[in-house]
């Protein structure tokens, strides 16, 4: 059951049309069920957090959306064309309305700064390099690494390939950018930076966002609505400030970084023995 | 015994599946092939791999076929001068080097040296998502990674086994002359009367087959390679040991085809 808190948030509203929709969308390897049955829109402009203890099948969820995966059952909207049966060839023509920052930043090694950023440029443009090396700048220098372009990914730090992984995803100007837990492995400043950049990104570019995430100071600093899954469902779906009224164990337990009581009991008892 | 059945069914069908997933693999990049092959930036791209196919394995090509080409030398000098054909010693060297120890040692060190590392490097880039990275960019992977391997693989390994047949005829040439006292005029002239194009074809034939087959299970052993370091290296020694059953196998098979068809077109050639 989907703990509506705020229930102004639940149903789309007349001039936030979703942009991405998932129906009934249900997954699974082998014995483990990922997502049953999942249900949600998308709206367009509005920056969705998914949140989840690890493990929970958000990461799932997000390649279900730019099709990394299809559903086993179910279907998945773009506007209003399914892309979930696709044929990859036809794929490719709506691919640059994505943008994807990896969780593992996922920059090419063997090219430069440059031509990670100027990539998709010139896979889906027939821009001149004097363009595209433009069009690289302009990206770089809204994540602030103007400069950097002739390094190599193994010579940046952490937060840097993040950021210019960042720049790659909105090089194209895409309608949606997702994020694949985009703060995990920084340190707390370094993750402020990047929550500040995808509050830039939207208010810059205006663009929808999806953040997959665990850490919920970056959850409440960027979302405008939180959505949690929990055993391939979703159990709440509200704003930054109702998720913390929520009478839900399992989502007041995930907010306040608590370990569920039965799971302590069990340690607890294992520790005795 | 129910167990014996149900495991023998489900390897059974994990090893169909498995052929399935490769016949695909293959059959998406053979048309990419066949459009990108024709393209200038298909070209960029395989330059630098080239190099790293080409020039960094020559030295270890080099090296095998020198001394399987002294080997040979050593081991038949004594056999043929009881014959009294130790003069013909070039064209055993010559002719076992052209038509399967060149083709089939060039293919197994490129399998070692160049099929581990793309397999390595395939292998790290699915790890580290970069392959998704395409994906989600609209730009297809098998075009942008695996075509440039393959091209590389299955032109250089020729080339590669002409370098080990030359290397392992002028090591023959050395031992012949230097050591056991043959004149250098009949090791060469044996060799020109005894070893025909369709030598040098069935050789060269070999090579690019062995060539396509390598860079093919190494590329798809990197895009199936199991996450974290344990998975990359467990695909990289699959990557090899497919590759090496399959240049045994594959040169069995091509050698008998090719044997029989010579002997259709031809008759039996001797070469005494």
């Amino acid at each position: 059951m989907v703990d509506h808190s705020s229930s102004n948030v639940a149903e789309p509203a007349p001039n936030h049309q979703p942009v991405v929709r998932l129906v009934d969308v249900h997954k699974q390897f082998g014995d483990l069920v990922v997502l049953d049955g999942v249900n949600l829109k998308l709206r367009k402009g509005e920056t969705t957090v998914i949140i989840g203890e690890s493990g929970c099948g958000k990461s799932v969820l997000l390649n279900h959306i730019v099709r990394l995966l299809k559903p086993d059952r179910g279907e998945v909207y773009f506007h209003d064309q399914r892309i979930d049966n696709l044929p990859e060839r036809e794929l490719a023509v709506l691919r640059p309305h994505f943008g994807f920052l990896f969780q593992l930043s996922a920059l090419f090694d063997s090219l430069s700064v440059e031509e990670n950023v100027g990539f998709p440029i010139a896979e889906h443009t027939k821009k001149s390099r004097k363009e595209v090396a433009s069009i690289v700048r302009r990206k770089l220098a809204m994540v602030g690494l103007d400069g950097l372009q002739d390094k190599f990914p193994a010579q940046l730090s952490g937060g840097q390939k993040k950021r210019v992984a960042l720049a790659r995803a909105i090089a194209l100007d895409p309608e949606m950018v997702l994020y694949d837990e985009p703060t995990t492995g920084l340190d707390p400043p370094r993750a402020d930076e990047i929550n500040e950049l995808i509050l830039k990104l939207k208010g810059e570019l205006g663009v929808t966002s999806v953040v997959v995430t665990h850490d919920m100071a970056s959850a409440r600093k960027v979302a405008d609505r939180i959505v949690m899954l929990h055993r391939g469902e979703f159990i709440f779906d509200g704003t930054p400030e109702s998720i913390a009224r929520s009478n839900d164990a399992r989502v007041r337990c995930f907010v306040e970084g608590r370990c569920a009581a039965d799971v302590l009991q069990t340690l607890h008892e294992k520790g005795q023995t | 015994m129910e167990r014996v059945f149900s495991a023998v069914g489900a390897r059974t069908v994990s090893s169909v599946s498995a052929f399935g997933q490769f016949g695909l693999f293959a059959w998406q990049m053979i048309r990419w092939l066949l459009t990108e092959s024709v393209r200038l930036r298909t070209w960029v791209r395989t330059m630098p791999l080239f190099y790293e196919v080409g020039n960094r394995t020559l030295p270890v090509i080099m090296i095998t076929g020198t001394f399987v080409g002294l080997v040979l030398a050593v081991q038949s000098f004594d056999q043929l001068k009881a014959a009294g054909f130790e003069q013909r010693m070039g064209v055993l060297v010559s002719i076992t080097l052209v038509q399967e120890l060149g083709p089939v040692l060039a293919g197994v060190m490129v399998a070692g040296r160049v099929g581990g590392a793309l397999t390595a490097e395939l292998g790290t880039m699915r790890v580290t998502e970069q392959i998704s990275a395409l994906t989600v960019m609209g730009a297809d992977p098998i075009r942008h990674l695996v075509v440039p391997r393959f091209l590389a693989c299955l032109l250089l390994t020729p080339l590669l086994t002409f370098f080990c047949d030359l290397c392992g005829s002028l090591a023959g040439w050395f031992i012949a002359v230097h050591l056991k006292g043959i004149p250098s005029n009949p090791y060469w002239y044996y060799i020109r009367e005894a070893i025909e194009l369709w030598d040098i074809g069935v050789g060269f034939s070999k090579s690019v087959i062995f060539g396509g087959a390598i860079g093919l299970i190494a590329c798809y052993k990197g895009f199936h390679c199991r996450t974290g370091a344990e998975g990359v290296g467990r695909a990289c020694t699959e990557s090899f040991v497919v590759s090496f059953i399959t240049i045994l196998v594959t040169d069995f098979f091509v050698g008998y085809f090719l044997s029989g068809l010579y002997r259709g077109i031809w008759g039996f050639k001797s070469l005494v």
